[in-house]
């Protein structure tokens, strides 16, 4: 196995184009290492993207929004109070993931090419309408969150390409995040259901809103139609009962270990309710 | 505590009356706390030795399979491979033989296949080579053609009929006929007549329950480095609960002199049973003869899941007839108990613990010990008592809530006592059951409101505890200060301990006191920590070994006196003339005494050497508040109390921990914890992720109140605690549940589809 640690996302292109086998990219290293652990990939090469300059930055975009380096870790950007107060549910999504010794490690560049299904953090970006910088052998191309992941353990990533930069939208006015999942336990768990919303509102009117899901199907999807369901309405319960109904209905979850397709189709419901709730709470404050 | 060890304890009057006590029942700081947190303690994992190789085992990825054949010359063939073993490499002089009289070849069967693989995680092979990573890749080259075979892995689809048979002719004689070759052992006691029992009743009320295998998780895997020579001379180390049944085991499946191999226990990173036995000893040893070279051999957790023994899994039925006054007039259990691929189900002692906390005039109870496809079930706390309670208690629970009872006056009244003749057979000594309730009663938790979507549960515990084989040597030195040297690995504070019982004896100060847990070639037999055994059996074997040395110094000063020995009494740390008629002596202290021991007579040690059966049984008493979420069926426990009976607690911070401990394992047992198995008979969760111990924030503040009621068994009253504080748990959380979610939860774990759908069930959905 070799490991190497390029000083730019070129070199590290060029690195993973010349190198036979299996290739990883490792930042925090936080699914990669696990895996090699457990005997599940053995990679032939490993490159630490982490040296590369600026990968660990958080930087205020010119439009208002966020450029968050690749190799940033949960525990950073937990720390950023600006960036927790444009889009506290996003923070805490991430947040979520693993102990206090994994959030010093884990990035949300990993969380979502990682590919998993239940990732925390993936239905909150996608809810948020993050997209990506990927780059690779044929230059660069910006691809929304929701569109990275293909299946578990599958990505959109042709072969030599890597995430690059991840951007979050600007706040605006009137705008609020949250994510809730559930979990048997209360931490250090991995998500049976994830619900991600985002919302904005113009007095207690929602004028706009994406609801994203995790665990319930192949990838973390966006429900469009639950997002619909609550557009323009106050969030009373009729809206609410809607908004459930919608999330139930964009499920295709599978029955394993962790749940069954009855209580995933159950769960999503009650927490795109939940949910809504915190972040039209947080958005009608921040206007 | 293994299944042939049990025998009813006989009591005894060992209890020193009117002890005031000066060491005993303070709470210094643990011994063993600096290494621990420095990093210097030497755990399993740790021991290395020149020249070192690295074991690796090949495991089945098959529920049940015929094992056509091996081909390991691939593997020994990669550079780096000094040896592979597979079962050719063991004893062949043990013979299979029915139930529990096969043990060893049962622990020979399991340590490594023979013909049949049966149950995914089972060894095959293993590896030596030079390091982990090569021993990795060498286990992959060893090619092995299986048969794969049909598989069972629940209890009672293991009964039925048309299950496959793992072996047949294991059932030993105890078995009724007619019943599946699966069903290897049976169980029944009890005494009066449940017919005319249940015929008295106003009410009788009859369920049925599950619960599921769960695992010890401790949180050190099984690791051990062993040597063994062509000479069959060995050296082993290992994390163990018990060394000298390490001794035995390896010695007995390698063919070696058991006296050559000598077995020291590291530091240990929890047991709580499952350490009790051995799984990758004898095959580090098997490859260091071969390759006649130290082999380290490591599991990975994912290897503890497999490979390691979980407590049992049971399907039980109880039937519970009471008056409208809370008398229970009759009670009757069946237990059917899985216990992997081998016999030895605890069935039994989940039918005679079942009843034990009540006096009964008619109670029946059958075991059932059943073979599955699945890992060798080893010891785990207390075993099988938690799940007769959880049945038990639901039912008496219920009995309670249609007969609007308080759930602790009916525990109170119908409670064993001194004298009530237990539900499995002897008479009861001094216990101190009662003293549990009513002060679970006394306790403001009691009484506390609760707040809505919350419910309160309550259960009562029992565990015999136990004595056993035990050898204790204490040494002075020139200083007056003592060396103790136990054969009991420290599961749960008992160095502590040791040396306050000793200290109280001696009348020096406890960190003059150094604990030792010896190795196999430095002192006596001793059994494993099990049983809730090593406070009680090795405190009391301590406290002997330290009065023959106080025996000897007071020797020591009546000959420098020149007074008759027995005229000379010890206090706090001094021999003393023992009145005036003696003599008018200044007090000599014992460092006086050892300064001249060699030049008076030789060393001063003390040493004890006994199987004492005055092990005092214990009951414990829960108190559970649980919050339920009734859209997620998530469970929240807000509130604990545990109240146990300690006998005395020699140590109490320890003795709180344990409570916890039992508490804390318990809680998850009860909400999250199973092994799941898929149609293909593969364990599905073989890692902390989904197989869900409570994280800390799970729990709440655990409250404990330590009731001393004295056992006449033991000089200062000592229970054992370790066990009983996880009998209640399982059934107090499920009464708790059951009254926060409106159902009677009978399937464990009540994990949150398993309490949505319980509510679906019951609103008629």
């Amino acid at each position: 196995m070799r490991y190497l640690s390029p000083a730019s996302f070129d070199d590290a292109i060029a690195q993973a184009a010349q190198a036979p086998g299996v290739t990883r990219f490792l930042a925090g290293g936080t699914d990669v290492l696990v895996q090699m652990r457990a005997d599940i990939v053995t990679p032939d090469t490993l490159i630490d993207i982490k040296k590369i300059p600026g990968t660990h930055d958080i930087a205020r975009a010119p439009d208002g929004g966020w450029t968050i380096g690749v190799a940033v870790t949960g525990a950073e950007m937990r720390e950023h109070v600006d960036l927790g107060a444009d889009w506290p549910g996003l923070v805490e999504a991430m947040d979520l993931i693993g102990s206090t010794q994994v959030q010093g490690r884990a990035t949300l560049t990993g969380n979502l090419c990682n590919a998993s299904p239940a990732a925390d953090s993936v239905p909150a970006m996608i809810a948020a309408g993050v997209t990506l910088t990927v780059t690779g052998p044929e230059g660069s191309r910006t691809v929304a969150a929701e569109d990275i992941p293909t299946g578990p353990g599958q990505t959109s990533l042709a072969r030599g390409e890597l995430v690059t930069a991840v951007h979050i939208p600007p706040r605006g006015a009137g705008g609020g995040d949250a994510y809730l999942r559930f979990i048997p336990r209360t931490e250090m768990d991995i998500a049976v259901v994830g619900c991600g919303v985002n919302l904005t509102v113009e007095g207690d009117t929602i004028t706009a809103a994406r609801v994203a899901l995790g665990a319930v199907a192949p990838t973390a999807r966006l429900a469009p139609q639950a997002a619909s369901a609550i557009i323009g309405t106050t969030l009373d319960d009729a809206a609410l009962d809607a908004l459930a109904a919608a999330a139930s209905a964009a499920c295709a979850p599978i029955d394993d270990k962790r749940g069954t397709v009855k209580f995933r189709t159950h769960i999503a419901g009650v927490l795109a309710r939940r949910a809504a709730k915190i972040a039209y709470d947080r958005a009608r404050k921040a206007q | 505590m293994a299944l042939d060890e049990y025998k009813p304890q006989k009591g005894g009057d060992e209890l020193e009356q009117g002890h005031a006590f000066k060491y005993v029942g303070t709470r210094p700081d643990r011994p063993d706390g600096t290494d621990k947190v420095t990093g210097r303690a030497r755990f399993g994992a740790d021991i290395t030795a020149p020249g070192m190789l690295h074991g690796a085992i090949l495991r089945s990825p098959h529920a049940h399979a015929r094992i056509v054949s091996i081909d390991t010359a691939k593997a020994e063939a990669l550079d780096g491979v000094k040896a592979v073993v597979t079962r050719a490499d063991f004893s062949d002089a043990i013979q299979p033989a029915p139930g529990m009289a096969g043990e060893m070849w049962n622990v020979l069967e399991n340590v490594m296949a023979g013909d049949k693989a049966l149950y995914d995680g089972h060894a095959i092979a293993a590896v030596a080579a030079t390091s982990a990573l090569t021993a990795r890749d060498a286990v992959k080259l060893i090619e092995v053609t299986y048969e794969v075979l049909p598989h069972v892995t629940d209890v009672d689809a293991a009964m039925a009929d048309d299950a496959p048979v793992i072996r047949d002719g294991t059932a030993d004689k105890s078995v009724p006929p007619g019943l599946h070759p699966n069903v290897v052992r049976y169980h029944q006691s009890g005494h009066g007549d449940v017919a005319t029992g249940f015929a008295e009743a106003d009410l009788v009320i009859e369920d049925s329950f599950t619960t599921e295998a769960t695992h010890q998780g401790y949180i050190e895997p099984h690791a051990c480095l062993g040597i063994l020579g062509g000479d069959g001379k060995g050296e082993l180390w290992c994390c163990t609960q018990g060394h000298w049944n390490v001794q035995k085991i390896c010695a007995a499946l390698l063919d070696l002199e058991t006296s050559q191999l000598r077995v020291t226990a590291s530091e240990i990173g929890g047991g709580f049973g499952g350490k009790t036995t051995v799984f990758i000893e004898p095959v580090a040893l098997a490859l260091s003869r071969k390759a006649n070279k130290p082999v380290k051999l490591v599991m990975s957790r994912a290897e503890v899941f497999r490979a390691t023994g979980p407590t049992a899994s049971t399907s039980m039925d109880i039937k519970i007839g009471m008056n409208k006054d809370g008398t229970i007039t009759a009670a009757q259990g069946v237990f059917r108990a899985q216990g992997g691929a081998f016999p030895g189900a605890p069935m039994e002692f989940t039918a005679m613990c079942a009843f034990a906390p009540y006096n009964l005039a008619n109670v029946h109870q059958v075991g059932y010990d059943v073979m599955t496809n699945r890992p060798k079930q080893a010891a785990y706390r207390a075993p099988g008592s938690p799940m007769a309670a959880f049945a038990v208690e639901s039912v008496i629970d219920e009995l309670c809530n249609q007969l609007g009872l308080d759930p602790l006056e009916v525990r109170l009244k119908n409670a064993s006592r001194e004298g009530t003749r237990a539900s499995y057979g002897p008479k009861f000594q001094r216990i101190g059951l009662v003293e549990t309730i009513e002060a679970a009663m006394a306790h403001p938790h009691y009484s506390a409101p609760l707040e809505p979507g919350q419910g309160r549960g309550i259960s009562c515990g029992f565990w015999f505890n136990h004595g056993g084989e035990t050898s204790v040597t204490l040494a002075l030195s020139e200083d007056g200060s003592a060396q103790i040297m136990v054969g009991t690995p420290d599961i749960g504070g008992s160095r502590s301990s040791m040396a306050l019982m000793a200290a109280e004896v001696l009348g020096i100060p406890y960190e003059n006191i150094r604990v030792t847990v010896a190795d196999t070639a430095s002192l006596g037999y001793n059994e494993v920590s099990h049983g809730s055994r090593v406070t009680y059996a090795s405190g009391l074997a301590t406290i002997k070994a330290a009065e023959a040395a106080v025996r000897e110094l007071c020797r020591r000063a009546a000959a420098k006196w020149g007074i008759e020995e027995d005229a000379v009494y010890w206090e706090d740390g001094y021999a003393k003339p023992s009145g005036p008629n003696a003599g008018d002596f200044e007090p000599l202290h014992i460092s006086k005494i050892t300064r001249r021991m060699g030049a008076t007579g030789g060393p001063i040690n003390g040493h004890f050497e006994a199987t004492p059966e005055g092990a005092g049984v214990s009951f414990a008493t829960h108190i559970v508040d649980a919050e339920v979420d009734p859209e997620t069926g998530s469970t929240k426990v807000v509130r604990y109390t545990v109240v146990q009976d300690a006998g005395k607690a020699i140590h109490p911070t320890y003795v709180e921990g344990q409570f916890q401990g039992g508490a804390a394992q318990g809680i998850g047992w009860a909400l999250n914890e199973e092994y799941i198995y898929g149609a293909d008979g593969r364990l599905q969760n073989a890692g902390f992720l989904d197989y869900r111990i409570p994280v800390a924030s799970d729990l709440p503040m655990i409250d404990t109140v330590i009731v001393e009621v004295p056992n006449p068994g033991h000089p200062y009253g000592v229970r054992g605690v370790g066990e009983t504080s996880i009998c209640p748990p399982l059934a107090a959380i499920a009464n708790a549940v059951s009254a926060a979610a409106g159902v009677r939860m009978r399937n464990l774990p009540m994990s949150p589809p398993r309490i949505l759908a319980a509510l679906e069930e019951q609103s008629g959905g």
